[in-house]
């Protein structure tokens, strides 16, 4: 018991969450009190999880561990929940979101994402999935009087059940083959002779994938990214999927990792197919949301091409193109807040055009973001996908780097149209004043780091080769 | 007589969890048949792992059938929840009236 300081940030987050249920419910209209209360215990958190961030601890029997990767990803997440909690003030109060709920939904499914990468054991790793993905669940449809948002909840929820329950199945095979859930004992006693552990292996990666949305098990992605509203799907394209590779990281190199050539070819397939669905299926879009959900899955492509070579260099490109990739969705998603029309929110990519007369600093953003999205130079993105294609040839997969280059000229395309659009196409109505201090600040912030993370890359990579070589 | 024995438990939760997961992609009908077919899925890991505790005389598989049994009920109620809201703005639950979300 003496280590238990070592969770005191999990601890404090369930903790919370009881305290801002109470809030909530003794108090009548309280969703700025809880939000308030919500982005404070966000900045008591940060800290507490730093503390611990140069320790690595195994704790409960090995069941659960406390390292730098944990730690790192830890605060990512609590960093872009609290920018998709900030920014979204406006939106949310314009749509009739605010409900306290609200923030303690996604405090909870933040609890849950912080099991997930923690976790060394089965039985945690479900738990928290569960945690999170049920809280995100009731936060897709959380716009209840709308079909868009509810239909997403639907789809999203009946998906979500399906992959959980592959998931699970696979995590049933893995404990009966090898006789635990404990992660070091799995890899100990893994043998790739056994036709049902490889079933087992296979049935737990499909339901990972499906949690990051990598393709073929994407189908949800577009339609909840649509369908819900557009602050919630923000929080969607930032902290599940930094969950999501923080779980695929510690179950593949841990507990499979004596099976490295077993699951390589898997991984290799799922990032090319959602390198090129993502850039092939985006094209046609006219919805900015959707646009983004076919981003997203063609980034998610990238981010596994990492870790699809096992070797140390791997895993760290996939972590810093993680870090990248959710500051550069914050920036896309603060834009995408900025298009507003006569107290209307606009999602179609057409009523961009012309925003660099009007507002030239946003298409400035706007237009940053994309091209460090497309990566080009000497933007944050482009660095992102050097560092993986460098470890990709490393490891000699030279065909995944082909692939990836291939497509990401071709995903360049959707996103130079979005450019041309803004820059070229005939003027529109003014987009009404941005009042929201939060949209201004962390398209500010984002579109600095993104312009500017070229002059010292040096720092954030120190961070990620530390958090990187604890999985090793 | 014949032995009841490990892969019996293995191959019926195998058929079960295959009528499960077979139940979500043919079904053609109503959003409920799905939770149903969802619950079968996670009876056929419970059937696993409670099967592979006794064979391995050890306890964390029957602890894990009772958290996935926990967490079957929360989903439960979640997926009945999301589902009373989407009739209200639908009127309806037939999966073919799913389709406001396409592209």
């Amino acid at each position: 018991m003496e280590n238990i300081n070592f969770i005191y940030p999990e601890i404090f987050i369930a903790i919370s969450i009881l305290g801002l249920l109470m809030v909530g419910v003794f108090k009548t209209n309280s969703f700025n009190l809880v939000t308030k209360l919500t982005s404070f215990m966000f900045l008591i958190t940060i800290p507490i999880v730093f503390l611990n961030s140069t320790v690595s601890m195994k704790l409960f029997s090995n069941n659960y561990i406390v390292d730098e990767l944990s730690s790192f990803l830890k605060i990512l997440i609590l960093g872009s929940s609290a920018f998709a909690l900030f920014f979204t003030d406006q939106y949310i109060k314009k749509n009739k979101l605010d409900k306290f709920e609200y923030p303690v939904l996604i405090t909870t499914a933040i609890l849950g994402m912080f099991v997930m990468v923690s976790s060394n054991n089965l039985i945690g790793l479900y738990l928290g999935i569960e945690l999170q993905s049920l809280s995100l669940y009731v936060l897709a449809s959380l716009n209840r009087d709308s079909t868009k948002s509810t239909e997403a909840g639907v789809k999203y929820f009946v998906l979500g059940a399906l992959s959980s329950g592959l998931l699970l199945y696979g995590c049933s095979l893995v404990y009966g083959f090898t006789g635990s859930t404990n992660y070091y004992v799995i890899a100990e006693n893994f043998s790739a002779d056994n036709i049902a552990l490889l079933f087992g292996l296979v049935f737990i990666l499909i339901g990972l994938a499906f949690k990051i949305s990598a393709v073929p098990f994407h189908m949800w992605t577009p339609d909840v990214y649509e369908g819900a509203p557009t602050s919630v799907t923000a929080f969607f394209a930032l902290a599940p999927k930094v969950a999501g590779f923080g779980a695929i990281i510690r179950i593949l190199y841990i507990a499979f990792g004596n099976v490295f050539d077993e699951w390589q070819s898997i991984l290799i397939f799922i990032s090319v197919a959602s390198m090129i669905l993502g850039a092939v299926a985006a094209i046609g879009q006219t919805n900015i949301k959707r646009l983004m959900a076919y981003s997203s899955i063609s980034h998610m492509g990238y981010g596994l091409a990492g870790l699809a070579t096992g070797i140390n260099e791997g895993v760290t490109a996939s972590v810093i193109y993680i870090f990248l990739y959710v500051v550069m969705n914050i920036g896309s998603f603060a834009c995408i807040l900025i298009m507003k029309r006569k107290d209307i929110y606009l999602e179609n990519i057409r009523d961009l055009s012309g925003l660099s007369k009007n507002h030239p600093l946003v298409a400035f953003c706007l237009t940053v973001m994309l091209f460090s999205l497309a990566g080009i130079p000497p933007l944050a993105g482009f660095f992102a996908k050097f560092y993986i294609f460098m470890a990709v040839v490393k490891a000699d997969l030279i065909i995944l780097a082909v692939i990836g280059l291939v497509t990401s000229v071709i995903s360049a395309f959707y996103y130079l149209r979005i450019i041309k659009i803004m820059y070229f196409d005939p003027e529109q109505e003014k987009f009404d004043p941005i009042s929201s201090k939060g949209v201004k600040i962390s398209l500010a912030l984002s579109t600095l780091l993104i312009l500017f993370y070229f002059l010292n890359p040096s720092i954030l990579n120190f961070f990620v080769n530390l958090a990187s070589k604890s999985v090793q | 007589m014949i032995e009841i024995g490990l892969t019996h438990y293995l191959f019926l939760a195998s058929i079960i969890f295959t009528i499960g997961v077979i139940g979500i992609f043919l079904n053609r009908k109503n959003v409920i048949v799905i939770l149903m077919s969802v619950e079968l899925i996670l009876i056929a890991v419970n059937i696993n792992l409670v099967s592979f505790s006794v064979y391995l005389n050890d306890v964390v598989g029957q602890v894990f059938t009772l958290f996935v049994l926990t967490v079957a009920a929360a989903e439960a109620a979640i997926g009945l929840a999301i589902l009373v809201v989407f009739f209200r703005n639908k009127g309806s639950i037939h999966v073919d009236d799913i389709n406001s979300l396409k592209g």
